[in-house]
């Protein structure tokens, strides 16, 4: 069984999928960054449809309606300005669909490496980080006391 | 119906109050058992051990029940509110998933009445809570620094988590701007402390820690707890409190994991539910003696909800910082946090200084925020913000009201078919001042700091939700559900011990003052044992 199979989504919308994530995330040869729409990354947005597979049917259909069904068929500026403009006008489905496509394509490791970040899990290496400058503290420490002591107050 | 052997106290919700008290009141060698409704989390589950790490906080490991929708947890109706309910239903509650920042309420906080003429003040003060606080503090690891002017004396017992790159970019802008800041403390171990590994900086810990750095009941007060001799038992979700012909709590029926129902009679019911789930239980408790909730008579239950609006303010800066590689958050300021009716409001907000983001969830955040475009330009913008990111959220005080509240939905129900909570909640005009004084001195900061690109969300994604009010505490039992010592004023063996007994919010992150009260709360009852009823 592939995998749009196992996410729900039928052919036509597989597809749809693929037009849209590369519209809104192009290839960057100069970067070295894939687009939304290369296979592994795709498989990923698929895999990682589950509980969101009613909204991002949604926001095909209504990318579809807006494209009168010829989204692939546009122009690459019509295709962008389409994007951006449903996004704008925001709506759980399109937000949705940007989140499962965000979320696929910032953990490739093409992706992450291009970011000169390391393409893995945090744990259980962890990260480095470093201790700052304390020596800003110091003006801080000498102010007097800001918060309000009830008692005091109170008494008065 | 199963019944149960009865025990002497029967403790509802095993997270940041329920193991606290569970806890304190073990010494005294009762027969202890806790119900909670959730599982055992297992560190190895938690994401940051995988690649998905950043998807899932917004799927199982989300702070809102709703969207996280685990078969542990139960639906709330928020559709009138325009914040939403942070919590999290397993062994160790909303510690699990929270950030771990870790501020106590001020002194002020607890005499809003006295000091500022609105309001309540609680039956008690900061200073008979500050010994629980400090016990508090050692249970539960807390890394700080000592000798902060903007607060009372209080002695974190490790250091403080790093400033990095991102925190000396914040203080130097503070510093020109002759503002207060400190490290925030937190509970986050920042060296080994009581078998837990210090933080190695996994990310955004929010949603659990792998590494057991991250504070949560279950790793600190509860195995501590089951060793002393108090039973906790998972998969065990309460439908309702019932009570004998004396007006008293007689037990507790509840649904073990396979949807069967149970009795479980006890001595003492103790109720750590937190700021919905407890009026939820309450009012699913309603019967012939007590029609409109258990304890409520005072008609208060449910009412008085308190959230902490707290807007995001966020910017772009030049210089590469820290990204999302360490805990989110560092710093806070209480340079605005006291009352000050020059500003146009009353009391007064925390700001609370956050690290950059992962790189999903900086691509995710920008995107909602409508500064990440789609097509060619989205990997040059993307890649001017990717750990150049600044924010500062802003912790406001809202005040107790009445019509903010919770009640039992007509038509939702959980998985057992137990009616599901509805908040109604709106935001007063006294604390759109102060959200509005807070976001444009959060814009001041970043615009100190070199941030361009600046961007506000006044109920932000994922902003919290703190669960407060719903059963005040108080003398008066017209005016308020507990006594002074968690005591319901219409059942005398019916305590609670969590977020709903306070009387006003402060502004601050709750879970410090929640676990404080609760050591509070067990600490008298044991004064008290020998005449607990009376």
């Amino acid at each position: 069984m592939d995998s749009n199979a196992v996410a729900g989504l039928s052919a036509t919308e597989f597809d749809s999928l693929r037009d849209i994530a590369g519209a809104m995330i192009p290839a960057d040869a100069n970067l070295g960054a894939p687009g939304a729409d290369d296979p592994a990354i795709l498989d990923d947005i698929v895999k990682s449809v589950g509980r969101d597979l009613p909204l991002i049917r949604q926001a095909l259909a209504e990318i579809a309606a807006k494209s009168s069904g010829a989204f692939a068929g546009l122009d690459r500026d019509k295709r962008e300005a389409l994007i951006n403009g449903y996004y704008a006008g925001g709506g759980a489905a399109i937000v949705a669909l940007g989140r499962v496509i965000l979320s696929a394509y910032y953990r490739d490791d093409r992706v992450l490496l291009s970011l000169k970040h390391e393409a893995r899990a945090p744990f259980p290496k962890g990260y480095t980080l470093e201790q700052g400058d304390w020596s800003l503290l110091e003006a801080v420490r000498k102010r007097p006391p800001l918060w309000r002591d009830d008692r005091k107050e109170l008494a008065k | 119906m199963s019944g149960n052997e009865r025990v002497d106290v029967l403790i509802i919700g095993s997270g940041a109050s329920g193991a606290a008290v569970a806890w304190s009141l073990a010494e005294t060698k009762m027969r202890i058992l806790c119900l909670e409704q959730g599982d055992w989390m297992k560190s190895t589950d938690f994401p940051s051990t995988g690649r998905d790490w950043e998807a899932r906080r917004y799927g199982d490991f989300d702070i809102f029940p709703n969207r996280r929708g685990r078969e542990t947890d139960y639906p709330v109706n928020d559709d009138n509110s325009p914040m939403k309910v942070a919590n999290f239903n397993g062994v160790g509650g909303g510690t699990v998933v929270y950030t771990a920042h870790w501020p106590r309420m001020h002194p002020s906080d607890f005499k809003v009445k006295s000091l500022d003429g609105l309001a309540d003040d609680w039956p008690i003060d900061y200073w008979a809570l500050e010994r629980f606080y400090d016990e508090n503090d050692r249970m539960m690891g807390v890394s700080g620094l000592a000798g902060d002017p903007g607060v009372p004396p209080r002695h974190p017992p490790m250091p403080p988590i790093p400033l990095g790159k991102t925190g000396t970019h914040y203080a130097k802008a503070m510093n020109k701007l002759g503002w207060h800041w400190w490290p925030s403390d937190t509970t986050i171990a920042t060296a080994p402390y009581e078998g837990r590994a210090q933080c190695i900086n996994l990310g955004h810990c929010t949603p659990g820690c792998a590494q057991g750095a991250k504070a949560s009941t279950d790793i600190t007060y509860w195995p501590l707890a089951i060793r002393a001799g108090v039973e906790l038992r998972t998969r065990c979700r309460v439908r309702e409190i019932t009570t004998d012909g004396h007006d008293m709590a007689a037990g507790a029926i509840y649904y073990d994991a396979d949807g069967t129902e149970h009795f479980q009679p006890a001595e003492v019911v103790i109720v750590a539910c937190n700021g919905v789930g407890t009026p939820r239980l309450l009012l699913n408790s309603a019967s012939a003696k007590f029609p409109n909730g258990l304890a409520n008579s005072s008609g208060l239950v449910g009412k008085n909800l308190m959230l902490h609006p707290w807007p995001m303010i966020s910017g772009y800066v030049a210089e590469t910082l820290d990204g999302g590689r360490a805990p989110i958050t560092n710093m806070w300021s209480k340079q605005f946090y006291e009352t000050d009716l020059s500003r146009g409001f009353v009391r007064g907000y925390t700001l609370q200084f956050n690290r950059g983001m992962g790189p999903a969830n900086q691509a995710i955040t920008s995107a909602a925020a409508g500064q990440l475009p789609w097509g060619r330009d989205h990997h040059r913008v993307y890649r001017e913000m990717f750990e150049h990111r600044v924010g500062i959220g802003v912790a406001c005080e809202d005040l107790p009201e009445e019509h903010n509240r919770v009640t039992l939905d007509s038509m939702l129900k959980d998985s057992n078919g137990i009616p599901a909570p509805r908040i109604d909640y709106t935001i007063n005009e006294n604390t759109r001042r102060m959200m509005e004084h807070g976001i444009a001195r959060a814009e001041e900061i970043l615009t100190e700091a070199g941030a361009t690109r600046l961007f506000c969300s006044r109920t932000a994604l994922n902003s919290p939700g703190h669960l407060l009010g719903t059963a005040r505490m108080g003398s008066d039992p017209e005016r308020s559900v507990v006594n002074e010592w968690g005591r319901c004023h219409d059942v005398k063996n019916l305590f609670i011990v969590d977020g709903s007994i306070w009387v006003t919010g402060g502004g601050v992150n709750p879970t410090s003052t929640i676990q404080a009260l609760a050591l509070y709360v067990a600490d008298q009852m044991k004064r008290r044992l020998a005449n607990l009823f009376d």
